[in-house]
């Protein structure tokens, strides 16, 4: 009896690959030309938030911070029309909050209050975006060691592929659209590494499974095999982590909603990239039994040398 | 048989749960709005009749009080509501005065037996209750430079009292000192003398055109244990600043080779809490220098009080504001402020020998500031803005000496009672051993603090629900039985989270939030197994068997590595990176232990150990 219809996943892959270069070259380019638009928390300077009673006038409020001298100062409301965020350059102030309060609340009727008042410093933000990377690159290292360890280096070759092409996409999608990328981003980030990484192991494992278990077969047949009988549990995993993050975007409140955003991003191209890009490394490079040999003869045949 | 665990197994899991259930149980009482009240100094205690005073004035003024109680030399009255608090903290600064710290304060309502068992509610995060968050700089080559500038004068010290001549001592820009002897003799023994003596130096002579010189540099050892020491010594200071502000449950913390972070929560004022742990100022005491003085070792400074008023100083200094082991302000004969200071001994032991020729010469008191200015200027067309590091020297007084000052003496010729008082609490509070500078500030109104709670239970409360029903229509029975599963995995995040204690924070909710969406992976692998195995013809029992063993490496791999890059997270993170990870972590840990063993034991007891048939799956 047949277990379950295996659909022929790795008929489309040389159209899921044109799919993944194009999508990485325009995440590329984003990334090149408008670049990322860096968070208070990267680049450093003064946030305010003011809370106002009843929704606030964009215009006016830019209007007053002009008439007190604060030129450069990026007005935008926050989650509610009440609720207003002021973003100013390099002035290291404590008492900015009070001011800029001071400043809006002339003429006006209605009791303003100061909800956040922020200085970041710019030196704060480089070490971050170091320390952010090397945390990235260390991420990766480790994990590809381990799947080596675990599987075998092509496995983590195409891990670590389809990490990259997740991370890179992400990325792309901040640039392209240019939302803010803040430190919540950047753990959002991260937390898709964990995320595809975990849909990529599971993938693996049924495919080396398989390709011990299946005595004949290519290796096509058996990532389609493979792809086929671990798609309902991708799916139905997928499904509930974005409905979670779904519920979070919608009501978690502004402050994680690039948060949100990111890992909405990250766990559609997870799913994708867990079905074709860690298979079609693996196709590429040739996969095959002799790859996943149990490791036991392996060290046998070592210990058997002089 | 198959699926049925042994008893002490489901014992265990069971133990495990009750346990999880205990010490997440805090985090279910609400905190009291709260008084907490200590003394500035050990000498200050709070005791019983203290509090019964606070407490009779309170109820005079008709303050309701829910309780009042001492422990551990410290006060806690607690209150109805937050409103009655704050009321309530100005009648208590009034009636205790300013030798003991009033602070507002959260006191969590657990009872008893729950706190004896060491268990608490988790901490909220200050982007979830509202406070102030500072990040500091400290300038450790200035400290080396501090120091380098003291083994200075020591040296010059210790030359003359050998009887070494020598023609001068200069800094160098490298971070050593130079000392130009006329005669090689001279020299030769100054090298000797001190090899012996200054282990934290290499010295080494060096023949150079017009003169003979002995160069002396600090180890790798020295400047990395006078790195360590002003690093210690700030944190140690800082925290007695914030102990003077008066908050409850501050966070003082190193981090990285040179920052250190403050927390401050409930604190509103931002500019009130940074003038107080700010202040880079410290004194240095030093002699007026004997008219004919050669310029090389004096110094002109200005006064505080009067600019343009000037005063020639030696560029040796006696001592400086860490010697200060007590200050306090008071009012002499005259009615004059004045400030009494205790110095530590070896405070007392250099000041004595420095007075000891000194009398009726002149003793300067400088107020010594640390200042960061931003400088605009145009380099290659673009703007850029620089923030350049200065210090500030004024005298605060010049008073002659009358006697042989020793441990104990007062300074007078103050501006005002107020400047009198914020001198000693800085002296009090101690000096710091290297400048700091203001890295980072941010305040988070309780306003905001409340929103995010509120938004982030919410969403988690939805995702939770949705999770559940999807799961309840998809698996039937079996997804009953991971939601149970899914239950008492967030109880024991939250158990782990408080016993840690960990703090919760907006990126840590979060956290969970995405924790519970993945929890559910782990089930789901699990629960298609089975079905796949039913699929293949397996019967029932073994479909449940082999579901759960084949997925469990499956299971077991993928969380490995994600736990990997959470931890990863955890060590490079700082902040919001930080609460992510922390949450993420725990979360993989409590998940596959729910998934896997809570789930196989909820199926075991429902399914297991009979002839079934048919499976709700």
């Amino acid at each position: 009896m047949s277990a379950e219809k295996i659909y022929n996943f790795m008929g489309f892959r040389k159209l899921a690959a044109a799919c993944s270069v194009v999508l990485l070259l325009v995440s590329i380019g984003a990334l090149a030309v408008n670049g990322l638009k860096f968070g208070l928390d990267f680049t450093g300077g003064s946030l305010v938030e003011i809370g106002y009673e009843q929704p606030a006038d964009l215009n006016k409020i830019r209007d007053q911070l002009k008439g007190v001298g604060y030129e450069d100062a990026v007005v935008q409301t926050f989650g509610s029309p009440t609720d207003i965020l002021i973003r100013l350059g390099e002035d290291h102030d404590p008492k900015l909050g009070d001011k800029v309060l001071s400043a809006l609340q002339q003429g006006e009727t209605q009791q303003l209050n100061l909800r956040r008042n922020e200085y970041v410093g710019a030196q704060v933000g480089e070490e971050l975006r170091e320390q952010g990377g090397m945390g990235m690159l260390l991420a990766l290292f480790m994990i590809m060691v381990y799947v080596a360890f675990r599987f075998q280096i092509k496995f983590s070759l195409g891990a670590v592929a389809a990490l990259a092409h997740d991370v890179l996409i992400v990325l792309g999608f901040f640039a392209l659209f240019q939302i803010d990328f803040d430190l919540t981003v950047l753990a959002a980030v991260l937390a898709v590494i964990g995320y595809s990484l975990n849909d990529t192991i599971v993938v693996s494992d049924r495919i080396r499974e398989n390709f011990r278990k299946m005595r004949k077969g290519t290796a096509l047949e058996i990532m389609n095999a493979s792809l086929s009988q671990t798609l309902g549990r991708t799916m139905v995993t997928s499904l509930t982590t974005l409905l979670v993050l779904m519920a979070l975007a919608t009501f978690g409140g502004e402050m994680i909603h690039g948060f949100a955003i990111a890992l909405l991003v990250g766990v559609l191209v997870g799913t994708y990239s867990s079905i074709y890009v860690a298979a079609n490394v693996l196709v590429m490079m040739n996969i095959s039994k002799e790859d996943l040999m149990p490791p036991e003869e392996k060290e046998e045949e070592v210990d058997d040398r002089p | 048989m198959l699926n049925r665990y042994p008893l002490w197994k489901n014992l265990l899991i069971l133990f495990v749960l009750v346990l999880g259930g205990l010490y997440a149980a805090p985090n279910i009482y609400p905190d009291d709005y709260a008084i907490q009240l200590t003394g500035t100094r050990d000498v200050f205690e709070v005791d019983q009749p203290l509090l019964d005073r606070v407490t009779a004035s309170l109820e005079r003024e008709g303050i309701s009080i829910k309780s009042a109680e001492v422990d551990k030399n410290a006060g806690l009255i607690r209150f109805p509501d937050g409103e009655t608090q704050l009321k309530a903290k100005d009648i208590v600064h009034r009636v205790v005065g300013d030798d003991y710290i009033v602070a507002l304060n959260l006191a969590p309502t657990t009872p008893d037996w729950l706190t004896s068992m060491g268990a608490g509610p988790m901490k909220l995060g200050l982007d979830l209750r509202g406070g102030v968050h500072f990040l500091l700089e400290v300038d450790l080559p200035k400290a080396v430079n501090q120091k380098l500038e003291n083994y200075a004068s020591e040296i010059k010290g210790r030359l003359r009292e050998e009887k070494l001549r020598y023609r001068k001592l200069d800094t160098l820009e490298d971070g050593g000192l130079a000392i130009k002897f006329s005669k090689l003799e001279d020299r030769e023994a100054a090298v000797s003398l001190l090899r012996k003596e200054y282990q934290e130096f290499l010295v080494t002579a060096d023949d150079a055109e017009g003169g003979f010189f002995a160069v002396v540099n600090l180890t790798e050892q020295a400047i990395a244990d006078i790195e360590t020491y002003a690093i210690k010594q700030n944190l140690t200071t800082l925290r007695n600043r914030v102990n003077e502000l008066g908050v409850a449950e501050p966070l003082v913390q190193r981090q990285g080779r040179n920052r250190i972070v403050v927390q401050l929560p409930g604190i509103q004022d931002t500019a009130a809490a940074k003038k107080i742990i700010g202040k880079t100022a410290t004194l240095e005491f030093r002699l007026e220098a004997k008219p004919g003085s050669s310029s090389a070792r004096t110094e002109v400074y200005e006064f505080r009080s009067e600019p343009g008023r000037r005063a020639t100083l030696e560029k040796d200094v006696i001592i400086k504001g860490d010697n200060v082991s007590n200050a306090q302000a008071s009012f002499d004969e005259n009615g004059q402020p004045q400030v009494n200071i205790t110095l530590d001994s070896k405070g007392g032991e250099l000041m004595a020998r420095a007075t000891k020729n000194a009398i009726q010469r002149r003793m300067a008191v400088l107020f010594v500031e640390d200042k960061e200015r931003t400088v605009r200027k145009v380099v290659d067309g673009e703007q850029v803005v620089e923030k350049v590091r200065y210090t500030e020297k004024n005298i605060i007084s010049l008073a002659t000496i009358q006697a042989v000052l020793g441990s104990q003496f007062r300074i007078t010729g103050l501006d005002g009672a107020g400047e009198s008082s914020e001198l000693a609490l800085l002296l009090r509070a101690g000096a710091l051993a290297a400048p700091i500078y203001f890295v980072e500030e941010r305040t988070v109104g309780p306003s905001l603090g409340a929103q995010n709670i509120e938004s982030g239970m919410i969403s988690v409360q939805i995702g939770l629900a949705l999770v559940l029903l999807f799961m309840l229509v998809y698996y039937r029975v079996f997804g009953l039985l991971a939601n149970i599963a899914l239950g008492f995995n967030l109880m024991l995040l939250i158990a782990v989270m408080s016993m840690l204690s960990a703090t919760l924070t907006l990126p840590g909710i979060a956290g969970i939030v995405l924790t519970v969406g993945m929890a559910v992976d782990a089930n789901v692998l699990i629960f298609s197994r089975i079905k796949e195995e039913l699929k293949n013809g397996l019967p029932p029992q073994s479909a449940i068997n082999a579901g759960f063993g084949r997925a469990f490496t499956t299971i077991f791999d993928a969380n490995i590595t994600t736990l990997l890059a959470a931890v990863i997270l955890f060590a490079m993170g700082t902040g919001p990176v930080k609460g992510f990870a922390i949450t993420l972590s725990v979360g993989i840990l409590t998940s596959m232990f729910t998934a896997i063993l809570v789930t196989r034991a909820l199926v075991n007891l429902t399914y297991g150990g009979r002839q079934i048939s048919k499976l709700s799956i």
